[in-house]
């Protein structure tokens, strides 16, 4: 960019003042009109690093990077012109001259000045504030200069405020492994968002994550040691709380120094005057967007989305269309600490005469309350601990639901409930609140601008591109506008299949097919037939052989023939791999029951081959560091002492994990452990869409978490209730009673039809959890099929699981019995005997870890890289 | 190349500065899948064999993770190009050219094979 001499403005000139997330919308909205071409374009940004997603800081926590923090590119910034100064704010700005001074002495001159300098956290004036180990949670910075402290020198944490951005913190906080205190002074956690139940929900699980909260206190003093740094606080109540790290959330301010220096307007308690167009009073050139601007209608915007809507809105007027931002819904969806909350419209109850209709369940941990209007219509409400309703719930605000409240607040499954559909809203509803999208223009996108996909919705409307809470919501919304406008929807498992999993299932049963060539020949995408198909395709259609085998005729042994090819590295080697290539051996333990001989036969291989061993979630054990060499030794050594293959590495059952159950616990129904060894050994070696978890708990109290299995059992005093789509891991779900009070042959006659059932129908790597609420009818619809047999399919389902259980082999038995399938156990092909130089190990904590230098000798540094996860689309 | 099948007692060779390098028998490579080689100069080559007998040769190390796997992922065609997915993240690999399917910006190195 050539220099812009002073009085001669080549071009106008925009200069916005910061660069956070309504900045970056602000470049965006400017972009989108065109402006940035016709306009030089100055940005001045305070901190090291462009825009990044502050509301998701705290994913950090759960491995997001800075980098995948980002909300925009080089490639944005250079192709739309932009000088985009990192790490230089702004520091003077004179109006009457119209230029803006940065921190490094650079000077430009605007035709239109945009602040959007954000704010600031709130530190209340306590003595010893800036001790060290106090912190604020605002940028990565802080947020990396916590880590810092927390690591070297702290084991306890507090922070100051309990409201959205406190939790945020604490989370920050517990994700380091700290000890962690919440201090409010409010009666409540979050007491804008949530009322008085809701609080007390939140509060419960909260504190059942081992967090303490400390509500109706204030902070009095930082205390610290002769060093300066942090010991304690004490609190109002006058009691001293212990703690390493203070960190202050209470509250933001404006950041509107800038423009206080400068005699522009500014509130009584802070933030930049502007009108409806975001323009301040004080002069037409300066605009100010954001969580630093006092909008028209009184009040300054905490939360993203408004901001979004102002930076349109000042994108907008200068380009001289008509917008006016008069106000904003302060909605909001988050999950703080793991924990669902949402509020939306009159979540307090304001509106005159307006009703409340309540639903809690203390012992799950919801709250969910609804504001209704006299005339019936919704006015508002508060979701926590599940707020799965709220993209519908608040797009129906103002009118009168279809439905009476209270089933719209009721638990799926409680039978009152009804899931209100999409479809059932009107056009003018907002979808996503973040870019205020209607249903309307979610509708036109599909119908006038023939998007086929929620990617392309989303690129198109903008819509689930902010916090991503309607995401769900959008994609019914574009498979119903699809499927009305008769366009057909591509459901193909992948670039070489047409068909979906539960197809391709249904054609290798009726036709006995057996063989993935033939598949691909006979029933493949036109253009993929004669090929060697994909990735994706190859273990789809292997899974489905293997769960048929006996009834297509197919060896029942993954490793055969053409079968071989087809297997997932991992089921390829029958061992999980690992970063380093090294592969980790998991024999079977059934019910996590196992006699003192063969735990000393693990421990045993495990010191003869050096490896590092590590109890796992489902009661067995993990054997790490293995050279694919080395797993026919291993492996012949466990078979001798009579374990078997655990199938860790295999879309299949993993474990059945039990507690002790009646045979030794005093609270005991029923034989937990029996009935979990019986499930496991039937069910051992079936193949699925994706691994199978599950667990026997002899009593109520459920000690084995089997309502977080695919599927759990319950032992009561009159048989087993059974419970079926639970999951754990990054989307919990409970699982749903399928049904009560079963005998032992009932129960097992029940999981079998369940489990082939979910075969038959499930997408590929779908889990029961998710297929459950995918499926057509949901749960009723899976109990009318397998407990009333409504499809007259049951006696088929369970023939199918009859010849699985009859046609079981061990795979490893099998193989270290084939000398043919033993020779793919080396690490070269050329030299058997050579091990793969690349996989070393170094002690760590008596045992071994993966030597990750050796990794990257020769190696060019690369970026971390996510997973890829192949679609139709690749 | 394309083979014809009744020729399996051939070797598998691999162009090296200094000439072809035999590796192993034919009927080692199971169509589909491949298996990793030791040259002499200590590096790691990962073979494949495709369902028409075509033979392909790249690194076996995975410039993702650095761990020598890419023998041990699975194979298939896209968009008419042979690929294998590195079988830890599942990044997909030209056979022919070595490009990664999923960036651009990443290269394997690749080797002249031959049944002879």
């Amino acid at each position: 960019m050539t220099s812009n001499p002073r009085g001669v403005p080549t071009v106008p000139t925009i200069v916005l003042v910061g660069h956070g997330m309504v900045g970056q919308r602000f470049l965006e909205a400017l972009a989108e009109r065109g402006l940035t071409a016709t306009h030089r374009v100055v940005v001045l940004c305070e901190e090291p690093r462009p825009a990044y997603d502050r509301v998701q800081l705290t994913s950090y926590f759960s491995g997001r990077t800075p980098e995948e923090l980002s909300l925009t590119d080089a490639e944005f910034i250079s192709d739309h012109g932009i000088e985009l100064y990192v790490g230089d704010p702004a520091e003077t700005i004179d109006r009457a001259a119209r230029t803006v001074t940065a921190r490094s002495g650079l000077t430009v001159e605007y035709d239109t000045l945009v602040l959007a300098t954000g704010s600031y956290p709130f530190v209340p004036p306590v003595p010893g504030k800036d001790s060290d180990g106090c912190f604020v949670y605002r940028t990565i910075e802080d947020l990396l200069a916590i880590e810092a402290y927390a690591r070297s020198r702290a084991t306890t944490g507090a922070v100051v405020g309990g409201g959205l951005l406190g939790l945020e913190a604490a989370g920050a906080l517990k994700g380091l492994g700290l000890a962690t205190h919440i201090v409010e002074f409010a009666p409540r956690l979050m007491p804008v968002q949530v009322d008085e139940g809701g609080g007390a929900a939140l509060l419960r699980t909260i504190e059942g994550m081992g967090l303490t909260v400390h509500t109706g206190t204030g902070t009095q003093e930082i205390l610290a040691d002769a060093d300066g740094a942090v010991t304690g606080m004490k609190l109002s109540d006058g009691s001293q709380l212990a703690t390493d790290i203070v960190v202050f959330s209470a509250g933001v301010r404006p950041r509107d120094q800038l423009a206080r220096d400068c005699g522009l307007s500014v509130g009584e308690r802070g933030g930049i005057a502007v009108d409806e167009q975001c323009r301040t009073v004080a002069d037409p050139h300066v605009f100010a967007i954001g969580e630093c601007a006092l909008a028209a209608d009184g009040r300054v915007y905490g939360l993203v989305a408004p901001g979004y809507e102002q930076a349109e809105t000042a994108a907008a007027t200068i380009a001289r269309d008509e917008s006016a931002f008069t106000g904003a819904d302060l909605s909001t969806k988050l999950k703080l600490l793991g924990v669902d909350v949402a509020s939306f419209g009159d979540a307090h109850g304001a509106t005159a005469d307006c009703l409340d209709v309540v639903y809690s369940d203390a012992r799950a941990g919801t709250y969910k309350k609804l504001v209704i209007g006299r005339g019936g219509e919704l006015l508002g409400g508060i979701l926590v601990g599940d707020a799965d309703a709220y993209g519908t719930l608040r797009a129906f605000t103002g009118s009168v639901p279809p439905v009476s409240p209270e089933q719209l607040v009721l638990p799926a499954g409680s039978g009152g409930a009804v899931q209100l559909g999409p479809s059932a809203l009107p056009d003018a509803a907002v979808i996503c609140s973040c870019h205020n999208v209607s249903k309307g223009a979610i509708r036109d996108a599909v119908t006038d601008h023939s998007c086929t996909s929620v990617p392309e919705v989303k690129k198109c409307t903008k819509a689930g591109t902010g916090c991503g809470s309607c995401v769900k919501v959008l994609g019914q919304l574009v498979t119903a506008e699809l499927e009305a406008n008769g366009v057909e929807v591509d459901k193909g498992l992948c670039g070489c299949f047409a068909q979906t999993r539960e197809e391709l299932y249904e054609i290798a049963l009726a036709l006995r097919i057996n063989s993935y060539q033939e598949m691909l020949d006979r029933y493949g995408r036109a253009g993929a037939r004669g090929s060697d198909g994909c990735e994706i395709c190859k273990p789809t259609v292997a899974s489905i052989i293997a769960s048929l085998a006996p009834t297509i005729g197919a060896s029942g042994y993954v490793l055969d023939g053409e079968q071989a090819a087809l297997q997932d590295s991992n089921d390829h080697f029958l061992a999980n791999l690992q970063k380093n290539g090294s592969y980790s051996v998991v024999p079977r333990i059934p019910g996590g029951e196992i006699t003192p001989e063969k735990l000393i036969v693990i421990g045993e291989v495990a010191r003869d081959f050096g490896l590092y061993t590590k109890i796992t979630g489902g009661q067995r054990i993990d054997l790490f560091g293995a050279r694919v060499e080395q797993l026919p030794l291993i492996w012949a050594r466990l078979v001798d002492a009579g374990f078997e293959s655990g199938h860790a590495y295999g879309k299949a059952l993993r474990t059945v994990k039990s507690c002790v159950g009646q045979t030794w616990c005093r609270y005991g129904v029923q034989d937990s452990v029996r009935m979990a060894i019986d499930l496991e050994l039937r069910y051992r070696g079936l193949r699925s869409p994706h691994k199978l978890k599950s667990a026997v708990s002899g009593c109520a109290r459920e000690c084995a978490e089997a309502q977080s299995k695919d599927f759990g059992i319950i032992a009561t005093a009159g048989g087993w209730n059974l419970y079926v789509g639970g999951n754990g891991g990054a989307t919990p779900r409970h699982a749903d009673l399928l049904a009560k009070d079963l005998s032992d042959a009932e129960l097992v006659r029940l999981i079998d039809r369940f489990l082939m059932f979910y075969i038959r129908t499930a997408d590929r790597l779908e889990r029961t959890s998710v297929w459950l609420e995918r499926i057509p009818g949901g749960l009723d619809h899976v109990r009318d099929v397998v407990v009333a047999d409504s499809l007259g399919i049951c006696g088929e389902l369970e023939s199918l699981m009859a010849a699985h259980v009859a046609g079981y082999r061990d795979e490893w038995a099998t193989t270290i019995n084939d000398p043919e399938k033993l020779a793919r156990f080396v690490s070269f092909v050329n030299a058997p005997d050579t091990p793969d130089p690349v996989v070393g190990f170094v002690p760590e904590r008596d045992q071994i870890k993966p030597d990750l230098p050796l990794l990257t000798i020769g190696m060019r540094p690369q970026q971390p890289a996510d997973v890829l996860e192949g679609s139709a689309q690749r | 190349m394309t083979l014809a099948p009744e020729t399996t007692d051939l070797k598998v060779q691999l162009r090296l500065t200094d000439g072809w390098f035999t590796v192993c028998d034919i009927n080692r490579l199971t169509p589909g899948r491949g298996v990793a080689a030791l040259l002499p100069d200590g590096s790691q080559v990962a073979l494949f064999r495709d369902r028409s007998g075509t033979l392909y040769g790249i690194d076996n190390r995975d410039p993702f993770s650095g761990a020598a796997v890419l023998s041990r992922g699975l194979t298939g065609t896209h968009q008419g190009r042979p690929f294998v997915a590195s079988p830890l993240l599942k990044q997909r690999f030209d056979l022919v050219s070595g490009e990664c399917l999923d960036d651009a910006s990443v290269r394997v190195a690749t080797y002249e094979v031959r049944a002879g």
